[in-house]
Parts: C-alpha cells; structure tokens; sequence
C-alpha cells in the first residue's frame, strides 16, 4: 500500500503533517531561530569591566555575527573552555576590544553552548555590545533565565532549584514594578496608547473581515496607511527614548560656544585629553567647526568648536554667531565659555540671547587672569555656571560633574533598567518591524487578511508588555466599536 | 400537583447516551455509533432533531471553516448542508484568503429530514424521544440516565446537548412562559440533578427575529441578494454540488423604526430587567442595536427564504423580545414591510448553562467521568460552534470507553481546538460565537485547506471511510505536484503577456521567469495568466489551483505564522499532571495559583493562556515540572 503522505498521531494533531504540505514546494528553513538568550550578566558599575553571556544552541554564531578574534581563528573552531582577545564589530564599525570566551554544551554554566563576552566599556558600550547580540539572532533573558536553564538542563539540584523559583517571581515582581513606577511609567503609556492606534485598526480589519454582511464603515486604504505611518513613527521615537534617547546610544551632541580666542580649543584639547587642534593666542588660528569625540566616564560627547575666524572684527562676529547658530540646531548640550578677563562684548550677549531654549552649562574660563567679567549677568542668565581655567586645568572636574549631572548620566541605575528596558525594546523593535512590513505589503496591494498578520505580530509584541492577549483584546474591541450581528 | 412516583425500570444498557438532537447531539452520536459504540440519543420531540429555530443557514465567517472541519475529521455537518442547499456564497472574496468562508441558505425542514435520516439509518444508533430527568454518578463516573417515565438507561458516558432547551423560558414584552424554541417543551428537572451533582448552572439568553408571509413583501422595494454559482460545496465528498434555487433580499430600517423601538423600549424585558440571562454581544437585538449605536441611521435586515416548500421567510437582523404589538407596528416601518404579516413572532429565550472552564479539553466534566458537555450547554451560540463540539465529545467519550487517549485539537490545527481550548481556558461572559479574529492562525487555517489539516487525523480515529482516504490521497499528490509544477515551471515573455501585466498594473517581463515568481506578485492571479501558462494540466481541479496559488502567494506570512506555532510547541507539549497541587507551589503567585487550581491546564502552553497568570508564573511552574520529573527518573 501506498505510504500516506502525512504521518498523523492521535494527541498530535496533524499539524506536523500540516507543516509538510505547507513545505512541500522545496522552501527552505522555516525553522524558528533557536531560543538563544544574551544578556549583561555582570553588575554594570560605571566604567568597570562587563561581561554578556549568551547561551543557547546558536550562541557562538551569535558571538561570531560580532566578535571577531585578532588570531583570525574562528570561534566555531575554539575549544570549550578558552578565551582569545578580539574586537567587538557593529558592520564595518568596532565598538569595543573585549575577550570572548567559548563553553561547548554541557560544560557551562546553562548546560548550553555559551559564549561570555567581557568588554571594557562602561554601561552604553555594554549596552551596545548586547543590543547586536540581539540583532544577530538572540534574545534577550527573562530574569533569572539563565539560571532557569541551568536547572532545566540538570546542572543545578533540587534544593537550588526551589530558590531559583523564588528569585524568579521576585525579579517578575520587581520588573513588573518597575514598569508601572513613573519613571518607565511614560514609556509604558506611549506603548499602551500606540497599542491602541494598532487595536482600533486592527479591529476594523477583523470587523470588516468577520461580518461581510454588515454595512460597517468599509475599510479606508488611506486611513489605515496614516495610522500605519503614525504608528511606525511614534515606535521609531520610542526606540530612542527606550535607549535614554540618542544622548546614551550615539553620545552628548556637544558644541562649544564663544567669541574668538576664549579659550575654546583649549578647552576642548583639555576635554579630549589630547593636543589635537593648534592652540595660540592668536585669535584666528582655528580653521573650521572643529569635530572630535571624547569620553568622560560612562559617557561620549561628540564636541563642536564653532569659531571660524577671518579678518575684521565685524566680520568675526557676523560669522561666528551665524556658525554657531547652526550647529546649535542639533546639539544636545551646549558649553558656552565667556572670558573671565574681557567685559561681555556683543558677541556675549548674541550668545546669551541664542541660547535661551538649550541645556547650556556657561563657563567662565582664565579665572587665572585678574577678573573683568560680570559675574552676576551671567549667573543671572545661565542655572549651571562653572569657573574653570583651561589652561591650567583647575575646575575640570567640576565641568565634568556638571555635564553628568546635566544629562541625568548619573541618575541611570546600572543593570535593571537595561534589562526592562531591553525587553521593552525588543519589543518595540519587533512592532516596529511588523508595522514597516505591513505598510510596504498594503503599498504592494496585498490583500488584507495578510496585513492583519503583521498587525497582530506588532500588537503581540506590544501587548506582551502589558499582560494582554491580542485575539482577545481585538474580540472586544469589535463587540466594543461596531453594530455587528442579526 | 404532586405526581404520583415514576416506577423505573431497566430499558437498555448503552455505551453512550447523548441528551438532545440538535446539531451537537446529532454529530457526537453519529460519531459514537460509527466508532462502533453502541448509543441512544434522546430528544424531547423528535421533529425537533437537527432543528434550525433561528437562521435557515449554515455556515459564515469562520463558522464556514468549522463546516469543513467537521467534515475532514468525518462528521456530517457540511454533507447534510450540501444536500439540502437552495442557495450559497462565498463570503469575502477579495479580502483574502484567510477570511473567505462559505454561507448557504438551507432548507430548515429538509435539513431536519435529512440528519433524522442519517440518525435513523445509523448503526449501533437508538433514537428514544424521552426527556431526561437524572444522570446518575457513583464515584465520580456516570453510571446511568433516566427519563422522565422511568426508563433507566444504563451507560458508561454521557454527552449533554442540551442547547436552549435546559430551562428555557422565553420572553416578548410581558409576556413570558417556560419553553424551549419553536414552542418545544422545555425541561427542568434535568437542571435540578446537573446541580446536585455539583454543577452551578448560569443562565444565558439569545433572541430570534420573526418569521413572516412572504406573500405580504413588496419586494420591488427590496435590494436582491443572488447565489454564486457554481456553488462550492461545504463537503470534500460532495460531488455533484448543489444548485441555486432561491433569491434573499435586503431591507433597512430607518428613522420611523427607531422611533417605534424607542417608544416601546420600556415594555422590554431585557430593558425592564425581567431577563437575567447573559446575551451574546455578537447578536444584539434589534432595539439593541438602536440603544448602542444611535448614531446609525439605519440597520440592514436580510430576508431569507426558510425552506423551498413554505412561504416562511427570516428577518435576520430584526431580533426582539419586545411586545407582539410593537413587533408588528417597528417591522412594518420598514420600506417594503408595510403589509407584513407575521407568522411566528420573535421572541428572546432564556436556558441553564455551564461554565466551561469546569470541562477539560476533551470536553469531560473534570470531576465527573464519562460526562461530557457540548454545544449551547457549554455556554457558546451558533449551530456550526455545537456541531464540533458535539463531534469531539462523541469522539472523545468512545475513546474513554476503548480506553485511549482523548483527541485535543491544538490551536495551530483547527477552528474547532481553537474554539475548545478558548472555552476551556478562558470560559465564556456572554454566548461564544466563533470569529476568525479568535485565531491568531488565520493563515494556516484555512477553509481550503481543512482535509489537509485534519483529514490524516479523522482515518486515524476512524471517521473517515477508506474510499475518501484513497480520494484524500490523489488530492494532496496533485496539490504536491502542482505546486512543485508551478514553483519550476518558467513563463516566457511575450507581447501577450505583457499586455496582460499591463493591465494588471504590474511590471513587464524581460526575461522568462518561474510561475510562482509571477504568482507572488499581489497583483497577480493565476487565474490572470493561465492562458500563458503551456505546461498547464487542464485537468487540475480549481480547488487544488486555489490552494497551491495561496500557499505560494502567501507563502512569507505562512511561514511567519508556522514559526510561531513551532515557538508554541514545546509549550503546548509540555503536560501538567492531573494530580498537581498548586497551592504547594510558592513560587507562584496567589491569584496565579487560584486560577491555575480552578482551570487546571493541561499544558504549560493552556497555563500560559490563562488571563492572571505571568510569565514569572509559568516560570515557576516549568521548573517545578521538571523538578518533579527529575525526581520520579530519580527513583526509577
């Protein structure tokens, strides 16, 4: 007798031969990518050494998507138990020097393949470093899954295993916390409100598609397109504020104001560490918007020397204060330096007035030379004033606390809002991705039961965040919005 | 007055008994006697088996896809529809294929004949028109039913079909009586020993419009609403399809008619709060309607024919339990009802149901062996939602008897495991209607594809005869060959072609290309380019084209969706013991462990649905489990 063409067991359900005929024309995988977990498993203290573990099946080719050694050997190849020196890639672009070391199943912690990365950058680096972790394949641990797995996987007894259960309803609990506390509290509202843009749309699609009978208000292409639009936009900026904003992921936009010869590449000579653009007294000796990144802790702050000196006075000033306000567009801190030794001239109190809308940190430099400034105008104007002499280098450490201060660096708890925050993120970044494939399939003219799935995956992603189920949520919202039935 | 006591006496000894012989009776029964049990199925009239007492149709969206599910697992549903249809559709063409479902207009007493046929003509089959009064349970396992005349039937399982019967009382104004529909007699005392045996009942209502003269519409003022032809037959085994007899039409309300509900909403008994029972929102009645969305300025009435051989015709969309007075004056506003004369009344019914969530997924009561619950007793509406239940409960308890493991439909297979585990999981508020927004597997389940899906599973267990095996078999090898025919085949470029792409608003070719490449594109049916398609084996069934034009057009979200099920598999396969105790569990939290006691799931994957239980939660639960595992291979 002919073979049948499914197996089928009772208590399975067909679906396995189901898959088959779905697979039959010779696709290729469609296996889901393995539950492999990465996560910052190091207290990040600011600055210290941090370490990521991933661990899963796909774990070291998820380390090798990033990591690449200097001995060219390839990860794959390493033996269990060693570590070699390599670069962390992001692209063509390297993000950090770190050590990777391989555990080959079941000689790990987990009792899986892992693979720890220990880099030195401080908490945005580390962060960085787990997010391209992501990218490339894994996903990020619930708390205490490593743990989970390593019981799961017989390398933990019985007895441990009873605390293990209870650290991970405690760190349930305290992410659940966390994100109903009013810091996340914003994020948690942003993602609940574009839920529901996605929910009423979603709604309409499955309104239009269960009562065809119904004279409901027909589904309106350019309408659903808009709240598309609107949707992937408003995930788009909540992707940046999940980071704590641009600031933490691509560092403190930084432009350095002030008339000719205050003081300005000295200043940023000091910050930077290094002589890296010509210093003289005399004014005019710096050519163009000068660029440069530093570090200053947990922190990178990309600086921007806007003077740009010609020939006469006027002339200066004119186009000193015109390049300054541009640059001011995009910056996210500006360091205003005033002459300590000159009384404010125009071009100070041109300054001043720019400034009023941006996070400013005035700065009286040459406080070595005899005073001639008005102190009062500038405190008057400016919250944050720091009183420094670039030359010699005295209140540098004061500028430095100011700016952490100024850009809340300080006030970030290292590990458990990454890792709340992390989830959130990937959530978010999965929406987002559904909802930009959704807009191109409804561009394409594909019809819109097929849109609805993309809709749904977005609204999963998102409403796994907040306890709710999708099918659900959309059930009631049709009994909720339309006159439907007989 | 006080009867005298019934004296009982021994009837007959079976292996199952179904109460009542409605469309989820009538399937578990004929599933019970084909599994070679021997059954008895009771029905308090038998002119009431397989009644329609509301719409005279089957099928819709989603409930079309539970139509052909039933029929690929081998139950009668779709073939009793096809033989009896005098009108079908094909509902959402155009909206894709997720959606697409089939609806037919049947004939209500012909489709009454035809099951009683089936029923009569069923070996291993009893049909006993009795009404039950008593289920008997010794330690925790039926034993027997009894009827109110005494007759005792000794059985090893119960199925309970009870639908709107159990309890029913209906309602129009102030007016109201014990009955169940149709003017059928409702019984009570069965809901009496369902209680001693520790099962709280809860009440639910649901409401029909009238039934009118058809010689009293002026249908020149009505929109007509034809058939599609060819009709597509609900069953894989149905042949010869069925023919477009009769027309529908639609009417629409307007501004006089919500005038008439609104002034007469005070005599309802919904509204004055006569009705306790819980209604399906999916089904709001008339004034219903006019009360929630005022701002409507007209609500659509279909007029459907009831059968070929009466001039009953349905209103659907005009349900009401207001007065009889206020049905005639609010239906004859209507633009071409002026002369209406109403036949049966509307009414609104009330009936005694059950939680749900007190059932496991094989539909057995958990602290009751052998008793089983389908249809409208397990709080859902809708005749196709009773009809696979009744299916997989006659399944189920011939099973038990055999001692075999029960038949779950995981949410990935079917409409109907969907249906089931949402039921068992999640119980019911209001009448649980099924929709294809209750899926999150819309792509995979398909109308087109149920024999693929559930086919190999209904042989398995035994419903499906070695003919349509074979049938099933050459279908699925020409599905294969064509898509693999398609996914290989090029098109070559032509001015023709082009011309066509044109059209179609899609680009040209330049260079041959493969037929599903051409196929993927949105824009493109296959249909479009047939003509050019030379390798074409004309004797390709359009259905098979269809579904191997599906598969391939939306083959990226298909394997989207079949990722997720993978993801949900290991889940879904990991079993909690019956015999686990949660309060013992401390990990998990308090309302978690209340409601995992309550539903007891049987999966991690049926846990993790459970609305109050987290992740954290489920966390817990899996380390537990396997702790428990680790220590039972530990003293092996």
């Amino acid at each position: 007798m002919q073979e049948p063409p499914f197996s089928c067991k009772i208590g399975d359900t067909g679906y396995d031969a189901f898959r088959e005929s779905c697979d039959s024309g010779g696709m290729e995988e469609c296996c889901v990518k393995g539950t492999t977990i990465a996560a910052i498993s190091t207290p990040v203290g600011s600055g210290g050494i941090g370490m990521i573990r991933i661990s899963g099946e796909e774990a070291i080719a998820v380390a090798e998507r990033v990591f690449h050694p200097y001995g060219g050997k390839e990860l794959d190849k390493q033996k269990g138990y060693t570590g070699c020196l390599g670069k962390i890639w992001d692209g063509d672009e390297p993000v950090d020097e770190a050590i990777a070391f391989v555990y080959r199943a079941p000689k790990s912690y987990t009792g899986e393949n892992v693979v720890e990365l220990s880099c030195h950058g401080g908490v945005y680096v580390m962060q960085r470093v787990l997010r391209l972790c992501l990218k490339h394949g894994a996903r990020p641990a619930e708390p205490g899954e490593f743990t989970k797995r390593a019981f799961l996987n017989g390398k933990m007894d019985l007895v441990q295993a009873e605390s293990v259960m209870q650290l991970i309803q405690a760190q349930g609990d305290a992410a659940m916390r966390a994100a109903l506390s009013t810091r996340d509290g914003a994020v948690s509202r942003e993602i609940e409100a574009v839920s529901d843009v996605l929910l009423e749309q979603a709604a309409h699609l499955a309104a239009w598609a269960d009562y065809p009978e119904e004279d409901l208000i027909p589904v309106d292409e350019t309408a659903l397109q808009a709240a598309l639009a609107q949707v992937e936009q408003r995930l788009q900026k909540l992707l940046a504020t999940c980071d704590g904003g641009r600031v933490v992921k691509e560092g403190v936009r930084t432009a350095i104001v002030g008339k000719p010869n205050v003081g300005k590449s000295t200043l940023m000579n000091l910050l930077a560490g290094e002589e890296k653009s010509i210093v003289t007294d005399i004014p005019g000796t710096t050519r163009d918007v000068v660029e440069d990144s530093v570090r200053m802790g947990d922190l990178v702050l990309h600086l921007y020397d806007t003077a740009g000196i010609r020939d006469t006075e006027d002339v200066i000033e004119q186009i000193g204060v015109e390049k300054a306000r541009n640059v001011l567009e995009s910056t996210d801190l500006v360091l205003a330096v005033f002459d300590s030794s000159q009384e404010l001239g125009t071009y100070d109190w041109e300054i001043m007035e720019t400034l009023r809308e941006k996070p400013v940190i005035a700065i009286v430099n040459k406080i070595d030379m005899p005073r001639q400034l008005d102190m009062d105008a500038i405190e008057q104007r400016f919250s944050d004033v720091v009183a420094l002499s670039a030359r010699s280098g005295d209140g540098m450490s004061r500028l430095e606390e100011r700016i952490r201060e100024k850009i809340h660096v300080d006030k970030l708890d290292a590990s458990q809002p990454i890792l709340s925050n992390e989830r959130q993120r990937a959530a978010v970044a999965a929406a987002l991705e559904s909802v930009t494939l959704a807009r191109g399939a409804l561009q394409g003219g594909m019809t819109y039961d097929a849109i609805n799935v993309e809709l749904d995956f977005a609204l999963e992603a998102l409403m796994e965040l907040v306890g709710k189920r999708v099918t659900d949520a959309v059930v009631d919202q049709v009994f909720h919005q339309f006159c439907v039935g007989k | 007055m006080e009867q005298q006591a019934i004296k009982e006496y021994i009837a007959e000894s079976v292996d199952v008994a179904v109460i009542g012989a409605g469309h989820a009776g009538v399937e578990a029964a004929l599933a019970a006697a084909r599994l070679g049990k021997k059954a008895v199925i009771f029905s308090v009239s038998m002119d009431a088996v397989a009644n329609l007492p509301c719409n005279p149709s089957i099928g819709g969206t989603a409930k079309g896809h539970l139509v052909r599910e039933i029929d690929a697992l081998g139950g009668e549903m779709g073939k009793a529809a096809d033989a009896v249809t005098i009108q079908s559709r094909m509902l959402n063409r155009g909206k894709g294929p997720a959606v697409h479902s089939l609806r037919a207009q049947v004939d209500r007493t012909r489709y009454h004949s035809y099951m009683k046929r089936a029923l009569e003509n069923q070996e291993n089959l009893l049909l006993k028109q009795a009404e039950i009064v008593d289920i008997r349970v010794e330690n925790q396992a039926v034993r027997a039913v009894v009827t109110a005349m005494g007759a005792v039937y000794p059985c090893k399982t119960v199925i309970i079909c009870t639908g709107t019967f159990l309890g029913g009382k209906i309602f129009v104004g102030e007016f109201s009586q014990a009955s169940g529909p149709d003017g059928l007699h409702a019984p009570t005392r069965l809901s009496e020993s369902l209680k001693q045996l520790g099962m709280p009942l809860r009440r639910f209502k649901t409401g029909t419009p009238a039934r009118v003269h058809r010689d009293s519409i002026d249908f020149s003022q009505l929109e007509v609403q034809k058939g599609e032809d060819p009709i597509i037959p609900f069953s894989y085994a149905t042949h010869i399809p069925p023919e477009n007899a009769v027309d529908c039409h639609i009417a629409y309300t307007n501004a006089d008619t919500h005038r008439v509900i609104r002034e007469h909403l005070h005599r309802s008994p919904l509204y004055s709060g006569v009705i306790e029972g819980i209604g399906p929102r999916y089904c709001p009645s008339i004034e219903d309607k006019v009360v929630r969305f005022q701002d409507k300025e007209r609500h659509q009435v279909f007029v459907e024919p009831m059968g070929l051989d009466t001039k009953e015709m349905y209103l659907q969309g005009m349900s009401s339990s207001l007065p009889e007075e206020a049905q005639i004056q609010l239906y004859r506003t209507v633009k071409g009802f002026e002369k209406l004369q109403i036949i049966r009344n509307a009414y609104a019914i009330e009936y005694d149901c059950v939680d749900p969530t007190g059932l496991k997924p094989t539909l057995e009561f958990k602290h009751i062996s052998g008793l089983y619950g389908a249809g409208q007793f397990n709080g859902t509406s809708g005749y196709e939602e009773a009809a696979a239940q009744g299916l997989m409960a006659g399944i189920n308890a011939s099973r038990l008897i055999d001692g075999q493991e029960g038949v779950v439909l995981e949410r990935s297979s079917s409409y109907i495991g969907t249906l089931i585990d949402d039921l068992v999981t999640k119980g019911c508020q209001d009448p649980y209607r099924m929709m294809t927004s209750r899926s999150e597997y819309r792509l995979l389940l398909r109308q087109d594809n149920a024999d693929s899906r559930l086919t190999p599973l209904g042989y398995e267990i035994g419903l499906i005869s070695e003919e349509r095996w074979k049938m099933f078999h050459v279908k699925q090898l020409m599905l294969e060959q064509e898509e693999k025919r398609l996914r290989t085949a090029t098109i070559a470029p032509s001015e023709a072609l082009n011309e066509r792409l044109r059209q179609l608003g899609t680009a040209e070719l330049r260079t041959g290309i493969k037929l599903a490449e051409l196929i993927k594109r949105p824009q493109v049916g296959y249909g479009d380019i047939r003509e050019f398609d030379s390798s074409r084996d004309d004797a390709v069934g359009a259905d098979i084209v269809e579904q191997v034009e599906i598969n391939i057009k939306y083959e990226g979200y298909i394997q989207k969706q079949l990722a997720q099920v993978q993801q949900m598999k290991k889940m879904e396969q990991t079993l909690i013991p019956e015999d686990i105790v949660y309060q013992q569990l401390d990990g998990i939290r308090l309302e978690a462990r209340e409601k995992l006691n309550r539903i007891r799931p049987c999966s991690l994957g049926q846990a993790s649905r459970i609305s109050g239980v987290s992740p954290s939660d489920i966390s817990v639960l899996m380390i537990y489990l396997a702790q428990q595992k680790g220590q039972a291979e530990g003293m092996q």
